[in-house]
């Protein structure tokens, strides 16, 4: 039956993995065997992202699966419900810029893989990321942007890093619609991802994860 | 007549503009950088390799001061413009009106943008757009009944904070032979302050359209050729960008695919109408299409060829039929649809690419449409005039080959070193000679 649920889900058959998640839980399976088997299911779900077999439309419509299932599980689960992450990752999109899809995609894959993920939305002030980053110990940081204006904002928010002494300690990596290798370099980043699977990757490598 | 011969007919009449050039060499600069372009449409070797500069926000930045100020101070405006357009020596310029009135925005409370100062630091040069449900999923069946009353209930009132009482209206067909039916917004004192809304927003509206009318004219009169022409939208990106959003349209694409695609069939006849409709107002033929959400990475061939490109394709034909060419502005990359887009006859579009393999585009649809594009916004922030220079040397080398080619950006541009741009130009004349 697992191996249904999986595939069911990373198929994205909407009604039959519902159905089967209400089935399961009357049959008395555990709340968190059922969200282990979710996982299972968005990793296929980034493999297949990953190979370009999915694309956004999947990600999107696998996310909301996810989140019916994880209503429907929630009442049954016990308060001690905390799962093992690889790591910290902090997240937002650059000061002066609003653009949030590529953000939230990108949250849903680093949490869907195991990342414990803060995400400080849009417009982020320089100062804030600081804050955040002194705050959790992340050794990751991922930067956002969508326009060209991004370019100096997340430049000066590396800078801004870098003035408070703690750039040492952190991996940066750099995506949206305008980002490329030349802005790594322009903005003093370590790396840019082209989509939410290269985000995943390149937090796995940083953090020495499998 | 072919469609051909109808586009004969605009090339001629955008070739003879009804204005009085200030002097003979103004028009013959005029008809030499035009003709350039016409003949790239076409497929055929003009003299050189036209070069535009798409004007985004960059003429703000460039004449020292901010969007904000432009949208809001329209004198500011005109004098930004007219130092843009005097000291880039372009083939075709785009209209002042772009950048919109912010007074107008502010008037009627657009929900679409925010702005500079507007929901955005006042500084910063660009706008953004707000992506939501300004369509819900389960509208559809509204808007296929009867899109017009759609737009006017569901769309606009979401869209235009002041004209939200719109919301309230009864359908429109209860007018049908009762015309008195209308009046009874009349004495509704919520319409009362709509119709002061529109009232205001018209007279203001007017101010920004004389000073943008006075910009095309004197750009005209010193031989720059305008790109203003009609705009429309791919159908799927009607629905994707606009009214359901990024989420909504993943939702609909696997929750009710059959109600997108024939509401998809509906607006697709009615974006060429007032497109070709807004060329024929402006006496250009260009017809200006952004492409968002069919590029790569956005959804796969299969969901293209069954989403997207039929009624794009559509479109495209309604639009060339006309007479009109589309000019197309890929974001992103479109590597994987090449193969697909060069299913529309010969030498009718432009394909403005942004990040796509421009060596492949070439290859592909080398022989059936002009193509142009690629230097990217992170480029020309980044680089220097003299890498910027080669590149588009290469460019020219590949996909100039035998005509059919623009140099131009892959998007506008808000701020970068004023020679960047220069030397973009300066590739076209240096490189891009045809023997």
């Amino acid at each position: 039956m697992p191996k249904d649920f999986v595939n069911l889900l990373a198929d994205l058959k909407e009604e039959e993995v519902i159905k089967l998640t209400t089935q399961r839980l009357e049959a008395g399976d555990e709340a968190l065997t059922i969200l282990e088997d979710s996982r299972k299911a968005m990793e296929l779900v980034g493999d297949r992202f990953a190979k370009g077999q999915y694309f956004i439309p999947e990600l999107v419509y696998s996310g909301e699966l996810l989140k019916q299932i994880t209503e429907l599980v929630k009442p049954h689960l016990a308060q001690s419900g905390e799962t093992k992450r690889l790591g910290k990752v902090v997240i937002g999109t650059v000061a002066g810029d609003i653009h949030d899809i590529g953000l939230n995609i990108v949250d849903f894959m680093l949490d869907v893989n195991g990342f414990e993920v803060y995400n400080l939305g849009v417009d982020v002030p320089a100062e804030k990321f600081v804050e955040k980053m002194k705050e959790t110990s992340a050794p990751v940081l991922g930067l956002s942007g969508f326009l060209t204006l991004a370019f100096d904002a997340m430049k000066d928010t590396v800078e801004a890093l870098e003035a408070a002494g703690i750039r040492g300690k952190m991996k940066i990596m750099i995506g949206g619609g305008q980002m490329d290798d030349e802005i790594v370099k322009y903005a003093k980043a370590d790396a840019y991802g082209g989509d939410a699977m290269a985000a995943v990757s390149l937090a796995k490598k940083w953090i020495g994860a499998k | 007549m072919t469609w051909q011969e109808k586009r004969e007919e605009r090339f001629k009449r955008w070739l003879s503009p009804n204005v009085k050039f200030a002097t003979p060499e103004a028009e013959k600069l005029y008809k030499e950088r035009l003709t350039r372009f016409i003949k790239a449409i076409k497929m055929e070797k003009p003299d050189r390799v036209p070069v535009q500069i798409p004007g985004g926000s960059f003429p703000a930045h460039y004449s020292g001061t901010t969007l904000r100020t432009l949208m809001y101070d329209y004198d500011a405006l005109k004098k930004a413009w007219m130092k843009f357009i005097r000291d880039f020596d372009m083939d075709l310029y785009d209209s002042a009106g772009l950048i919109f009135s912010g007074r107008v925005y502010e008037i009627l409370d657009y929900r679409l943008y925010q702005w500079p100062g507007h929901g955005l630091p006042s500084d910063v040069s660009m706008h953004q757009f707000v992506e939501d449900e300004y369509m819900k999923a389960d509208e559809y069946d509204a808007f296929i009944k009867d899109p017009l009353d759609f737009s006017f209930r569901y769309f606009l009132p979401r869209t235009w904070g002041t004209l939200a009482p719109l919301g309230h209206l009864p359908r429109f067909d209860a007018t049908l032979g009762l015309p008195f039916q209308l009046l009874s917004i009349c004495s509704n004192p919520d319409f009362q302050p709509v119709f002061k809304a529109m009232r205001e927003a018209g007279q203001e509206l007017e101010k920004w359209q004389v000073v943008v009318g006075e910009c095309g004219q004197l750009a005209l009169e010193t031989g720059c050729p305008s790109a203003a022409g009609g705009m429309a939208l791919a159908p799927f990106d009607t629905f994707a960008d606009i009214f359901r959003g990024t989420r909504g349209i993943a939702m609909d694409i696997y929750r009710q695919p059959d109600k997108l695609l024939e509401a998809l069939e509906i607006v697709t006849p009615r974006s060429v109408e007032s497109a070709v409709t807004a060329a024929d107002f402006a006496g250009c033929p260009m017809v200006f299409i952004p492409l968002h959400k069919g590029a790569d990475n956005f959804m796969s061939s299969q969901q293209y060829e069954k989403f997207y490109w039929p009624t794009f394709r559509k479109l495209l034909l309604g639009i060339i039929n006309e007479g009109c060419v589309p000019i197309m502005v890929a974001d992103g990359s479109y590597n994987d649809r090449l193969e697909v887009i060069k299913d529309l006859p010969r030498a009718s579009v432009i394909w403005i690419f942004e990040q796509t393999d421009m060596a492949k585009a070439k290859e592909i649809l080398g022989d059936s449409a002009c193509i142009g594009g690629n230097v990217t916004a992170a480029q020309l922030y980044t680089n220097t005039p003299q890498a910027i220079k080669e590149y588009c040397r290469w460019l020219i080398e590949v996909c100039g080959k035998g005509g059919g080619y623009i140099l131009t950006l892959g998007s506008s541009v808000d701020r970068c070193d004023p020679e960047n741009l220069q030397a973009v130009i300066g590739a076209a004349k240096e490189y891009g000679v045809y023997k």
